[in-house]
């Protein structure tokens, strides 16, 4: 459990089993059609980083690797693709955290900014090496809106340890 | 990285430094790569997890279509008659040709059978629906709804009712993979059918395709139909595929630039037909018999000279 620094709030500890669910909601969210939208998040990138940011000890590279994969082959892209991209941004937020989390959040995502920039490069760069054509600047976008994201992402996400644990009456939150 | 650097007490198990860690995936995923795009060997591991993901696609998929569906289901009266007056009006203008149909096509075997020419190929295929387009911006893809289970395999042509739309590249048990002709690697081989001059197009990856390796002299026109030309033995002959659209000639090139607009509704359909493979031909004709042994004899019996 880390707290944030800032606020010096005691936060719970993150329960596993809201980890893997949020995950999963943003794998969802990434099959939707609405992913071809030009400037859409990749909302399994954004959530990873956010998590390697807060539980890196709870959540390895290789659940990185294998939503890569899983990314990989849900959007017919090539196979490692994705992979390699969240692997590094991994390595990347993990890295990071220590620094990162004594930072409001407007700053924390100005953290993450150039990590996404990286993810997306990387895949446009191999995709490149391998003779795909290059399909537009606008793909850059994505990285820029998922940075603005970062902050009600994380609120979303830290939200169920904002909880006290003992209930107040007095006290709604 | 200061988080990260600092040696572990030996009593906490953490595993490998995260550094090893993460050459061996990068390692790892760079194979996975290269074995992919380079080598196509990967299809069983993609198989495999489509298994998982493939449900979860639908899953995703299931609110958007049940929006769709929901709207179609809120069709006034008016409009689906309408829509009924159409269709009834565009089967009474096919039926004078659909009508004579049968006894053309046996005329045309009986005839085929009189000049000794191999009878014409049936077309027969399924209906499958496209549940979802790829969302890899570097290809041109689509999903249908069948595989391995209704027996697709890889390369069978995709039509609707205006043309040639793409061919099967991958199957997954419950899921199958098409590549438009507009994808940048899909190649297809056409005639012109004013003409009957051979080429391929490429797709362009904007929607559109282009004829390739055509002398810049030769005649194509703007609003020519390209055809399959049957050549590879994949597509049937006939096929509408595109448009000629614009034609640029350039005598600093030996090819012409002529780019076509694809003749079915490629990137907005939701029916399509898969045809059946068509039966393997042979690359080559039979070898000719072997004439008696000319060039040994020439040189096993130099007394002759």
């Amino acid at each position: 459990m880390q707290s944030s620094h800032k606020s010096s709030r005691i936060l719970q500890a993150a329960r596993p089993w809201f980890i893997v669910f949020s995950l999963f909601m943003a794998l969802l969210l990434n099959m939707l059609p609405t992913r071809q939208w030009p400037g859409m998040p990749d909302w399994v990138l954004l959530t990873l980083c956010f998590w390697h940011v807060r539980e890196w000890r709870k959540v390895s590279m290789g659940w990185a690797f294998t939503l890569g994969l899983a990314m990989d082959v849900a959007d017919g892209a090539a196979l490692g693709q994705h992979a390699l991209a969240y692997v590094l941004v991994a390595y990347g937020a993990t890295a990071l955290s220590r620094r990162m989390l004594w930072f409001p959040l407007s700053l924390q995502a100005l953290h993450v900014l150039p990590l996404l920039l990286l993810a997306q490069a990387i895949q446009l760069l191999i995709r490149l090496m391998a003779g795909a054509d290059f399909p537009g600047w606008s793909q850059f976008l994505s990285p820029l809106v998922s940075t603005l994201l970062w902050g009600p992402i994380s609120l979303l996400l830290l939200a169920p340890q904002y909880q006290p644990v003992e209930r107040d009456e007095n006290r709604p939150i | 990285m200061a988080g990260l650097d600092h040696a572990p007490p030996p009593f906490f198990k953490r595993g490998p430094a995260p550094l090893a860690l993460l050459s061996f995936y990068v390692a790892f995923s760079i194979a996975l790569f290269v074995l992919d795009l380079r080598f196509h060997a990967l299809d069983i591991l993609r198989q495999g997890i489509s298994v998982i993901t493939d449900p979860l696609q639908r899953l995703a998929q299931a609110p958007v279509r049940m929006l769709t569906e929901g709207s179609d289901y809120f069709l006034t009266l008016e409009s689906v008659q309408e829509k009924n007056r159409r269709l009834e009006a565009a089967q009474l203008e096919a039926a004078p040709a659909l009508t004579r149909l049968a006894e053309l096509e046996a005329e045309n075997q009986r005839l085929r059978q009189l000049l000794g020419l191999q009878p014409r190929e049936k077309t027969a295929g399924q209906a499958a629906h496209i549940i979802y387009t790829a969302r890899d911006p570097f290809t041109r893809r689509v999903y249908l709804d069948k595989g391995l289970q209704q027996n697709l395999v890889p390369g069978q042509p995709v039509i609707d009712e205006a043309g040639l739309i793409g061919q099967v590249t991958r199957v997954f048990p419950l899921s199958a993979e098409v590549t438009l002709i507009t994808d940048k690697d899909q190649a297809v081989p056409v005639q012109i059918l004013r003409t009957g001059l051979r080429s391929v197009t490429f797709g362009l990856g904007n929607g559109q395709v282009e004829l390739k390796y055509v002398p810049a002299n030769a005649d194509v026109q703007v609003g020519d139909l390209l055809v399959t030309s049957g050549l590879d033995g994949i597509y049937m002959p006939g096929f509408p595929v595109a448009k000629v659209a614009h034609v640029e000639r350039d005598s600093a090139y030996a090819f012409a630039r002529i780019v076509a607009t694809p003749a079915a509704a490629v990137e907005s359909h939701t029916v399509v037909m898969v045809l059946d493979p068509r039966p393997a031909v042979q690359p080559h004709p039979d070898p000719l018999p072997e004439k008696p042994h000319l060039g040994t004899k020439a040189s096993a019996s130099p007394q002759e000279h």
